[in-house]
Parts: structure tokens; C-alpha cells; sequence
């Protein structure tokens, strides 16, 4: 891991974007996500790393370079893309079924189809029993899992993901991420995890690619070839250590170089 | 509480919410609520009694003041009268408030839809709604049949906080849930119904809230302006008509009998904001944490 010739599943070419108010955020990101990989894109804030997972998601326009799917869409409603935001952006007014219901409603998928795929998920991310309470009568680690299990109710191939445990204690992190690592092995989707924790990306990715700000490009990356399932004893050990010795290092680096 | 033990069970320890003694912080909870109803009804008591005993000991004709017992009596005596009265004012209180919510809310998504239409009719419903109705209504009962102008007074008056509050309403979607909308490409009318509408929904309870009580003010204010015209049975044109025969007791029951109608109509929307509400918005939480 990773398998060194998979094939790209997108790719940023120079790609630039200045906001109208003049704010140049990313300028000449090369951008390489393969398939089946877990992508983490580390960086300091402001290094443009959530505008450049906007961009892949289609939310945001790049204002110079090109965005290349290499595969065509499957699909009548463009590309299967599961996001998930930095807070878990649920509907309060609908219950956690119908939260996790709403990609596939907005699809107009059949309903008993939709129904049974809706309680897969919920069981795969622990909240099967959960399906008709609302939101705020969730925890926050629990809110998140419904922001997951909406992102995988349609079953993504490319798993965008913003920071999605920045707010959570690190108990359920850890949890989180364990669990995280889990569900993109037993899919075998490919997912880019926008974070600025080196602990967390390392724990988490195959291939971490560090950014630097103003203007926000690439500046190193790094192969994290452990072999998976992760589990505590790499978050102790000190293969992991090194590599985190080796991002930290490289983040460092790219702050000096962005400063 | 009961989701957060589930939860421990099914997931692991570290995710669920702290749960607080619920005991203590119920049983002040009773104690407030029975201040807040008894309170009330203490200073309504010495107010009455206070009133009653002015009038008997000064002995003030009722035409000047009645004392509260005969307002009473008079509401007894005149009950038949009265309450077909109020149910004309009942009933243009309410077509005028459905036509203001349908009105409001109509012309709020029209101009979150369009904002061509949004810039043309703006202005005019900003101006509808400053121009004070009581000098409006003499106007509009003279171009119009009295009926449609009474209505035409509450709506006017009820119509724009409903039409404000759901453009509040519909402008305060949280943008990443509209970030999901366009993600899952969707269309115009979904993001409108799925979206727009549930985060507006309570802007909207709440301009209806305000609608409703303006929507008897809007009637009250068209039947005193009719009732001059000389026409009208309205329980407004019967106070006025009480005033000029100086029937001040009737008057009194009369106004007794409006202001009861405000307070049940306010209630009674606070009570449907109530359910519609309580599993999901913030402002209908119990105190509960």
C-alpha cells in the first residue's frame, strides 16, 4: 500500500483561484487523487486546502487550470461524490433517517430500494437504532456519523472530506478515525481528508500530501506505507512516530515557505 | 437521555451527552409555572376589586363608569347580541388572516425566486404596510363593497410581517446544507421545498404569530371606519354604536369580549408554533440540557 500504478480518478492541473475580493487562495495546484487511495491534504490554514476540495467537489469554479475526470460519469446525475463538511450540516427539522435519505430522495430513488440502503449504511457507521431522532438530541460524534453516513448513502467513488473531526473531543476521534479507516477499506472508495492535524493525517492516509499558503500549492508529499487495517498499536508505535517526524518536518517547511 | 444510554451500548463510552439530575430542575420549574399563571390572575383580582369598590363608593353613574359586575351582566344580558357580532368579527379576522399568510408567504417566495419581481413590488408592500390603516380604510370603503374592504384592512395589516419574516426566513439557509443541494444537483423546486421552506418555517410561525393578532386589528379598525358609513355588525360597530347611545356597559363588554379574542388567537398560533416546532428548533426547547 499504496499500490504504486493505480490509475487517477481526478486531477488538478495548475489549477488557480483568486475570489473577487482579491484573495488569491490556490495558484498552480498540481493535484493527483488515485484511485482507491486515501489522500490526505495537510497544510496550515488559509493554505487553500478546502478551496481545492470545493473545486474536485464541483462547488467552486477554479479560476485557471483544468479539472480532469479521466473516467467518464456513470451516471444520469453527473458523479457519484459523497462531502462532508466541517460540522455535520444536518437538516435539524428531518430525523436522522431522513437526513441520511436526502441524497437518494433528491435523486428520486425508488423508495423501498432507497429505504433498505438508507438503514445499510446507518448500521455500518452504529447508529441503526438511532434512525428517528433528530439531530439535536445527538452528540456531536454522533451528528458526524450521520454526516458520514449521508456522504456514503450513495455510494461515492470519491469521498470528499473537510475537516469533519476538528470539533470533536479526541476520545471520539480516535473512534471516528478507526472507524473511518474501516468503512473506506470495506467499500474500497478513494477518499481526500483535508486536515490540519499531522497525527491525524498519518493515522489516516495512504499518501499525504502537505500544502503551503499564500498562494496555496503543493509543497511535499509523502508516501505513508504502513500496511492496514491501522489500529492502536501503529498510533503507538514507532514506525508512526517517525512518520509523523517526517510530516511534521515537511509542514514545517511549507509554513516557512508560505510565510 | 433514554437515545444517550442506547448509544453507550451500541458504540462505546465517549460519545454521549452528559446527562444533568433532570429532579431538582423540574420542581422549580413547577414552582414558576404556577407563579406564572397565579401571579396574573392575583393582580386581575385586586384590579377588579379595587375598580368595583371605586365606583360603589363614589357612586359613579355607568354611563360614566360601569363597575365590573355590570359589565358582566350586560355581556349575560346582551350575549345574543354580542356573540353573533363577534363571530362577524371572528371570521373576517380570520379570511383576512389566511389571506395574509397565504399573501405573505406567497409573495416572499415569489421574491426569493425572482429578484425582477422582488425589486418591482418591494417598495409598494414596504408602503402598504407604513401607511396607517385607519386613514386608509374610509378610502378603500369607498371603492370597494364593505365586506372585501374589511378584509382588504386586515390584510393589508397582517400581510407584511409574514411576508418579512419569511424573506428573513428564506435568506437564512445555512450555507453548507445549500453547498449539499448543489452537490446532489439539484433542482430549483427541491431546493425550495426541501430547503428553503423547512429552515424559513419558523420565521414563518413567527410572522404568522404577529399576523394574527394584526389581523383583528385590521377588522376592528374597517368596522369602526364602516360602521360610521352606517353599515356593518361587527363587534367593533358595536362598540361604536354603544358609544353613541352611550351605552357605556355594552361597550365595555364588547371590548371585554374582542380582547378575549386576541388572547385566544395569540395562544393558539403560539400553541401550533408549539408543535411544530418542539422536536427540532431551538426556541421550543424545554429547558432540558
Amino acid at each position: 500500500m499504496p499500490a504504486p500504478a493505480t490509475s487517477s480518478i481526478v486531477a488538478l492541473h495548475g489549477v488557480g483561484k483568486t475570489f473577487p475580493n482579491g484573495t488569491t487562495a490556490l495558484a498552480g495546484l498540481e493535484l493527483d487523487v488515485r484511485q482507491g487511495e486515501f489522500l490526505s491534504l495537510l497544510g496550515p490554514s488559509g493554505c487553500g486546502k478546502s478551496t481545492a476540495l470545493r473545486i474536485i467537489a464541483g462547488l467552486s469554479e477554479p479560476s485557471a487550470g483544468s479539472v480532469a475526470w479521466p473516467r467518464p460519469a456513470n451516471t444520469r446525475s453527473g458523479r457519484r461524490i459523497g462531502f462532508v463538511f466541517q460540522e455535520p450540516t444536518l437538516m435539524p427539522w428531518a430525523n436522522v433517517f431522513n437526513n441520511v435519505l436526502l441524497p437518494l430522495n433528491l435523486h428520486n430513488a425508488p423508495a423501498r430500494q432507497a429505504a433498505e440502503r438508507v438503514e445499510a449504511v446507518l448500521g455500518r457507521v452504529g447508529l441503526l437504532p438511532f434512525g428517528r431522532a433528530y439531530p439535536r438530541e445527538l452528540s456531536g460524534g454522533m451528528r458526524m456519523r450521520v454526516s458520514i453516513a449521508r456522504a456514503l448513502v450513495t455510494e461515492p467513488e470519491l469521498l470528499l472530506m473537510d475537516e469533519p473531526f476538528a470539533a470533536l473531543d479526541e476520545i471520539t476521534r480516535f473512534k471516528l478515525n478507526d472507524d473511518l479507516l474501516q468503512m473506506w477499506q470495506a467499500l474500497q472508495t478513494t477518499v481526500v481528508f483535508v486536515t490540519h492535524s499531522v497525527f491525524e493525517s498519518v493515522y489516516l492516509a495512504s499518501r499525504v500530501v502537505v500544502m503551503a499558503a499564500r498562494p496555496g500549492r503543493v509543497f511535499s508529499e509523502l508516501a505513508i506505507d504502513a500496511p492496514y487495517p491501522r489500529d492502536r498499536n501503529f498510533r503507538t508505535s514507532s514506525e508512526y512516530a517517525a512518520f509523523c517526524r517526517e510530516a511534521s518536518a515537511a509542514l514545517a517547511q511549507a509554513m516557512a515557505a508560505g510565510a | 437521555m433514554k437515545n444517550a444510554t442506547r448509544f453507550s451500548a451500541a458504540t462505546g463510552a465517549g460519545e454521549q451527552k452528559a446527562v444533568p439530575p433532570a429532579l431538582p430542575r423540574a420542581r422549580a420549574g413547577d414552582r414558576d409555572g404556577v407563579l406564572r399563571i397565579a401571579l396574573p390572575i392575583i393582580v386581575l383580582a385586586l384590579g377588579l376589586a379595587v375598580w368595583e369598590l371605586v365606583v360603589r363608593i363614589k357612586n359613579i353613574p355607568p354611563y360614566v363608569l360601569p363597575s365590573p359586575s355590570l359589565v358582566l351582566q350586560t355581556l349575560a344580558a346582551d350575549w345574543a347580541l354580542l356573540s353573533r357580532s363577534l363571530l362577524v368579527t371572528l371570521i373576517t379576522t380570520f379570511e383576512g388572516f389566511l389571506l395574509a399568510a397565504a399573501g405573505g408567504v406567497g409573495l416572499a417566495v415569489l421574491f426569493n425566486q425572482s429578484r425582477l419581481v422582488e425589486y418591482s413590488l418591494y417598495p409598494y408592500a414596504v408602503i402598504l404596510q407604513v401607511t396607517p390603516i385607519v386613514a386608509v380604510a374610509p378610502l378603500l370603503l369607498i371603492y370597494l363593497p364593505q365586506r372585501a374592504a374589511v378584509l382588504a384592512c386586515a390584510w393589508i395589516v397582517a400581510f407584511f410581517p409574514v411576508l418579512a419574516n419569511t424573506t428573513l426566513g428564506l435568506n437564512s439557509v445555512d450555507r453548507n446544507l445549500a453547498d449539499l443541494f448543489a452537490l446532489y444537483h439539484s433542482s430549483r423546486a427541491q431546493v425550495l421545498w426541501r430547503l428553503k421552506l423547512p429552515s424559513a418555517l419558523p420565521y414563518i410561525l413567527g410572522g404568522l404569530r404577529i399576523a394574527g393578532g394584526l389581523s383583528l386589528i385590521g377588522a376592528v379598525v374597517a368596522e369602526i371606519a364602516a360602521g360610521s358609513a352606517g353599515a356593518g355588525s361587527g363587534l367593533a360597530y358595536r362598540i361604536a354604536e354603544s358609544g353613541y347611545r352611550l351605552n357605556i356597559p355594552r361597550m365595555f363588554a364588547a371590548l371585554l369580549l374582542l380582547s378575549f379574542a386576541g388572547i385566544v388567537i395569540f395562544y393558539l398560533l403560539s400553541l401550533i408554533n408549539h408543535l411544530a416546532l418542539r422536536r427540532w428548533h431551538e426556541s421550543a426547547l424545554q429547558g432540558e440540557r
